[in-house]
């Protein structure tokens, strides 16, 4: 499964990496990162027809999250891809607009990754 | 004799006439006053007796006696002084009319053949006596005069003395006045100077609690990523250990490399979040006012993150986009940190709040944009701040700087942003800031510093 994952601090990528190192190593993860959503719009363009899950950061320069997230579900609607949404202000405002938007997840960071595999493992096998 | 007895008469009666008036007008001593009153009404009933008695002939004696006395007090007592000149007039004659009556009586003969000698002499004495009479009283009059002018003087004099006095009354008036006045005021300026400080202290809270938000979500994502790392790490290391005990050296070596660069990732985001809690102590701290060298790129960059997540974690709605183009070639400068920091989150604030502002009134279209551009340029370091906002009226461009000025709504601004940062740019750094707007359009607010370097 392609994932795709969306956030301005470039270390994202390592920590995600070695995070799901294993995932990676047995190929049941691919990682691809972008670090805005104008980076993220244009790796969906190229890729489109790629079965993709979309982890993205809401408070980022530029196109927020929800702004994305936004445009993705109104761009891409067949199949919609999975969007988790990732953010540190895990407010009720925050959590009621993405679902709003249509948000397939809401989670907050810190990351906790060991909640966040369960959650990928399960949209492997499902 | 008829001459001699009437005239004499006269004269007397003039003399003391003379003497009354003289001294009714000059001398507040109104000792004589009377006495000479009887003496003229005295020489009044005198010349009548003498002239309706048969013997009146006989008074002469009395007269000449009356003379006599009468011209050896006016010269001898000083009272009379005055009148000397008419003494002297009527001298002449009363000698003449006394020596010719003794030759009447002595030697009648020797008269009667003199006759006409004595009328010659007569009428030497009585032109004197006119003379001297219309001399003296043209002197009188000039005396007069210069009485009346010298009285004049005096009274000039004492209303000078009068007015001065006033005036100094009026200055010891007006001195206490001015002086309660400027007391007054010396004490509004103490009262002012604390205000000031204390506003000064509030603007920075203010500013600081803006930050807060800002500075937590800076932090957060360091430590995130120092937990993060650190789990990773300890993972590695166990993955690690049981290659090594399966003899996959190689795997191992991997391992270690992966534990080295997450351990230096580690050390950047711990250093990374300990910059941000000392640039809030600094921003805080009342600032050292010792200038020292200063990266401003990572200022403004530091700045420019903690402006918008203050704004963010206030406005959940908020966004913008943050574009940095920074010219390394500045390296570092002196000056202030902590002041220049507060100019930069002032300028970072504004321009936010700005591009927040026009966002609420536009559509889709609208790309909220902040632009923070640094340049070398000569021995000078510009920072430009650009935002695609509202842009500043016509109306306020002339106030912006202007403690106190703001067009935020009432509560929203203190309105000493600008005014402290033109502050601590101009007269802190010797430094110029300027505003380029175009209204609904943008707001563009140029700093120049001087590129001084540490020796």
């Amino acid at each position: 499964m392609n994932v795709l994952v969306v956030d301005d601090e470039k270390d994202m990528e390592t920590l995600f990496q070695q995070r799901f190192r294993k995932e990676i190593r047995d190929n049941k993860i691919q990682f691809f990162f972008a670090n805005s959503g104008e980076e993220a719009l244009f790796y969906l363009e190229k890729h489109n027809h790629e079965a993709v899950l979309i982890l993205s950061d809401i408070n980022m320069p530029g196109i927020s999250g929800l702004q994305l997230l936004q445009t993705i579900k109104k761009r891409y609607e067949n199949p919609p891809p999975i969007v988790m949404m990732i953010t540190a202000y895990g407010d009720d405002e925050n959590y009621k607009q993405a679902m709003s938007l249509g948000a397939d997840d809401f989670l907050t960071k810190p990351i906790d990754f060991s909640i966040l595999r369960e959650k990928l493992n399960a949209k492997i096998n499902g | 004799m008829a001459l001699s007895m009437s005239g004499e008469a006269f004269v007397i009666f003039f003399l003391a006439r003379a003497a009354r008036r003289n001294f009714r007008q000059y001398s507040p001593d109104k000792s004589w006053d009377r006495a000479l009153l009887y003496i003229m009404i005295g020489c009044g009933v005198l010349l009548s007796l003498e002239v309706t008695l048969p013997f009146g002939h006989k008074l002469v004696w009395l007269w000449h006696a009356s003379m006599a006395v009468a011209v050896y007090c006016m010269l001898t007592m000083p009272r009379f002084q005055p009148l000397r000149t008419l003494v002297y007039a009527v001298l002449p004659f009363v000698i003449l009319t006394t020596v010719e009556d003794i030759m009447e009586f002595a030697a009648p003969a020797f008269k009667k053949n003199t006759e006409t000698y004595f009328g010659i002499v007569y009428t030497v004495a009585i032109t004197w006596m006119v003379t001297l009479v219309i001399r003296s009283g043209k002197q009188n009059k000039a005396l007069e005069k210069e009485r009346e002018k010298a009285r004049e003087e005096q009274q000039r004099a004492r209303f000078m003395e009068a007015q001065k006095d006033e005036l100094e009354r009026i200055v010891v008036e007006r001195t206490a006045e001015i002086t309660q006045q400027k007391n007054e005021l010396e004490n509004a300026l103490l009262e002012l100077q604390a205000a000031q400080t204390q506003l000064i202290h509030s603007e920075k809270m203010a500013s600081l609690g803006e930050l807060t938000a800002g500075i937590a979500h800076e932090i957060q994502n360091p430590l995130n990523f120092v937990n993060n790392f650190s789990e990773v790490n300890n993972e590695l290391l166990d993955e690690m250990e049981s290659e090594i005990k399966s003899g996959n050296l190689e795997e191992a070596f991997d391992i270690a490399k992966s534990i080295r660069e997450n351990g230096s990732k580690i050390i950047h985001h711990g250093r990374r979040a300990d910059g941000i809690v000392k640039g809030m102590l600094q921003h805080s701290r009342a600032s050292s006012g010792l200038k020292e060298p200063t990266d401003i790129n990572s200022l403004a960059d530091e700045y420019i993150r903690l402006s918008y997540h203050g704004l963010r974690a206030k406005d959940k709605s908020f966004n913008a986009n943050i574009k940095t183009t920074f010219d390394e070639k500045i390296g570092k400068i002196m000056v202030i940190p902590q002041d220049i920091g507060r100019a930069f989150l002032n300028l970072f604030t504004n321009a936010f709040y700005a591009v927040a502002d026009k966002k609420k009134d536009s559509g889709e279209d609208y790309h909220p944009t902040v632009e923070v551009t640094t340049m070398k340029k000569d021995d000078t370091v510009v920072i430009k701040v650009h935002d695609n906002g509202n842009g500043i009226s016509e109306r306020a461009l002339d106030k912006i700087f202007q403690p106190f000025f703001t067009t935020k709504p009432t509560g929203q601004g203190t309105g000493l942003g600008l005014s402290l940062s033109y502050e601590i740019i101009t007269q802190g750094h010797d430094g110029k800031i300027e505003v380029n707007t175009r209204e609904g359009e943008f707001a563009e607010f140029i700093v120049t510093l001087s590129a001084v370097y540490n020796k």
